[in-house]
């Protein structure tokens, strides 16, 4: 493998000596207590292009909760993010596949950036949390395929 | 006349041009012949026509928006701007001490830096030939000072590399074109370039690659005073019982080869990084300050569009008061200028063509992060001697950048502490809180400067995907996208015509936005004065 996984925990972090830091870090494991989320210990940081997380909740917490927010409620300014909670475009597994490969308007295409993989283990965890409850899984060769329909250019 | 020559070189015909004609003259010359094409802006626009009292709604006060109003204002238009935010400007901002900023997601951060400290979250400078950027910043008055990419100074960083230890520019740069130079000299007095380079031009590249690459008399690059005058020294000439200068040892080509530092050298050799770069005294943010004062009442805050419609009288755009989001309200106009970001653009009811519609839904928007930080002192310019300039790792924060003013003063100072774009670590701390993006932007700089540790004091981080009036950075445009939806982006459908960086080839430019403008605009007109 290309890249390899670069942990950097705070609990690694030099730097209890300095008082601002230390205030900073209990905000920040607050942060973490009220999204009832993964310790600040467990980000993830890639080393290279393309992202070094492999489960599906690792995906989502590292990368899809950018835009669509802790809870995937999504979120508004002068345009939204959708909401992913109970979301009914979520029942074709292939649909949300398309998008993780090739994105659509402000989502961007995560086809160069995850594996196939990756993509089917973030597809299962959507479809399986947030109040999604799709019990057929997806699977890396789903992916594929959506990789070959792309560049057959028979959709976009 | 019998002695001229039949062909004219073209350097005797621009002479020629220039003495009678002008210089003026001579740079049109200059331009058509391939020389001093450095930018397509023509000079201030001129929209020469009346066009009867017409009038145009622009969407979006950032620098294409009010570039648009400005000059379609002076050409005799209505003009009235709706802007999402309760300032103009746009991506063109800047975050100081007292500023209050709320990301998408609720996440509200007040910028503590202390008065006068500062960073540009989004454009922070601006190369030299981005003349129509540059012209603006002239006739608005607002003043420029040097922004400064490369520093020979500053640290390019490997955390696998030189047991994390970070190398001067300086260094590396001396030390990896001295060691190929070597190389290229050796295989020049092998004969091994025999059959590429002439003899007579193998002696004249070996005089270069020597003055070049700092070889010494037998081509050789080593630890000595030759080299150290482009290197640096172990210790620098100085004075009385002192003065002898040393050399330090240079880092091996192999050193330098698997360290990966060479990937950095283009960030200072490629045209849109070449000095001279320049940045807005104060803050970016000046340029939209400028332009904003210069349109006055024209442009409506707290607007945010939801709807454009269109038929063959006019153009009617709905939006919200976002301060009384209750009520819709509705603006008229002969014309639309729509600057609107594509990520928001594609999710608004848009009468355009399905050609137009599928090039505004194709393009995704870039992840980039920018993190500012304050510390107690200047201590890059205190224990490290690095005034201004960029120092690039590998770590996720990727780079370092050091302020351009204030140089050499006591007391506080403010550093951009992390600069993404793209890539998987872009993502990965737009996920995060800004606390959160802040630590780590702290934590993964003490590699650099450990200094950190004692003299942090607090940062703020923008995310661009988590920016409300944008929702990503900039347009992503891929080739193919290009290829298939950059010409309908553009044209004028209907009434309604799109400008901003994505609808340029400048992308994530403030050039860019401007440019387009200009060239909407002077369409716009031409058809308006046509009818």
């Amino acid at each position: 493998m290309r890249s390899c996984k670069l942990e950097t925990g705070l609990q690694s972090c030099r730097t209890a000596a300095c008082a601002a830091l230390v205030v900073l870090l209990s905000q920040v494991a607050a942060a973490f207590a009220q999204e009832g989320s993964l310790s600040a210990g467990n980000r993830t940081f890639s080393s290279g292009y393309r992202f070094v997380e492999l489960s599906g909740e690792e995906l989502f917490v590292n990368v899809c909760q950018g835009c669509h927010m802790v809870d995937a409620a999504g979120a508004t300014g002068a345009g939204s993010y959708p909401s992913l909670a109970g979301n009914q475009n979520l029942e074709a597994g292939n649909y949300p596949i398309y998008l993780v490969v090739n994105g659509r308007r402000a989502m961007p295409a995560f086809g160069d950036l995850m594996s196939d993989g990756q993509i089917a283990a973030v597809v299962n965890y959507l479809r399986t949390h947030f109040g999604n409850n799709y019990q057929d899984t997806v699977t890396a060769s789903d992916v594929r395929g959506a990789r070959r329909i792309n560049a057959a250019g028979t959709q976009n | 006349m019998g002695s001229e020559p039949a062909v004219v070189k073209r350097r005797d015909l621009l002479s020629l041009i220039g003495a009678m004609a002008g210089s003026a003259a001579m740079y049109h010359a200059m331009t058509s012949l391939g020389f001093a094409s450095e930018s397509p802006y023509q000079g201030p626009i001129r929209l020469e026509g009346d066009p009867k009292g017409a009038s145009v709604l622009i969407l979006g006060a950032g620098l294409a928006g009010m570039t648009a109003a400005l000059e379609l204002r002076k050409a005799g238009y209505q003009v009235q701007v709706l802007e999402f935010n309760s300032r103009a400007g746009g991506r063109n901002w800047t975050l100081r001490g007292g500023d209050s900023f709320v990301e998408l997601g609720g996440f509200t951060q007040t910028c503590e830096f202390e008065q006068g400290l500062y960073i540009n979250p989004g454009p922070w400078r601006i190369p030299y030939h981005h003349r129509a950027l540059l012209d603006y910043c002239k006739r608005l008055n607002v003043a420029l000072e040097p922004f400064i990419q490369l520093n020979h100074n500053a640290f390019l960083h490997a955390a696998q590399a030189f047991d994390g230890v970070p190398q001067r520019i300086r260094s590396v740069r001396a030390d990896f074109q001295g060691q190929v130079s070597e190389l290229l000299a050796k295989a020049t007095r092998q004969g091994k370039l025999d059959e590429a380079v002439s003899k007579e031009d193998q002696e004249i590249l070996l005089q270069a690659l020597r003055s070049w690459g700092a070889l010494d008399r037998n081509y050789n690059y080593e630890s000595n005073l030759i080299s150290a005058e482009f290197r640096g020294y172990e210790n620098a000439p100085g004075g009385g019982l002192s003065a002898a200068p040393s050399a330090g040892d240079p880092i091996g080509l192999s050193d330098i080869l698997r360290s990966r530092l060479w990937r950095y050298l283009r960030n200072f050799a490629s045209y849109n990084f070449q000095t001279t770069m320049f940045q807005p005294a104060g803050g970016m943010d000046m340029i939209g300050k400028a332009f904003a004062k210069e349109l006055g009442d024209v442009i409506r805050y707290n607007a945010k569009v939801t709807q454009v419609q269109q038929d063959d009288r006019g153009v009617t755009v709905s939006f919200m008061d976002t301060e009384n989001s209750a009520s819709t309200q509705q603006a008229t106009a002969d014309w639309c200028v729509c600057t609107i970001p594509l990520s928001i653009l594609s999710q608004l009811q848009i009468d355009v063509s399905t050609a137009t519609k599928s090039a505004i839904d194709a393009v995704p928007y870039a992840a980039a992060v920018k993190v500012g930080l304050q510390f107690k002192r200047r201590f890059w310019e205190e224990d490290d001697a690095i005034y201004g300039g960029i120092s690039y790792t590998d770590l996720p924060i990727r780079q370092i950048a050091y302020p351009n003013t204030g140089f050499n003063r006591t007391g506080r100072g403010v550093l951009l502490g992390a600069y993404l774009f793209d890539g998987a670590n872009a993502f990965e701390f737009t996920a995060m809180t800004p606390a959160e993006r802040v630590v780590h932007a702290v934590d993964f700089g003490a590699a650099i400067h450990p200094q950190y540790r004692s003299e942090f004091e607090n940062g703020v981080a923008v995310a661009w995907h988590r920016v409300p009036f944008t929702l990503g950075c900039s347009g992503d445009w891929s080739e193919e996208a290009r290829a298939q939806h950059y010409r309908n982006l553009c044209q004028i459908d209907g009434r309604i015509v799109l400008a901003g960086e994505h609808a340029s080839a400048l992308p994530a430019w403030q050039e860019g936005a401007i440019l387009s403008a200009l060239d909407a605009i002077t369409r716009l007109h031409g058809r308006v004065v046509r009818t």
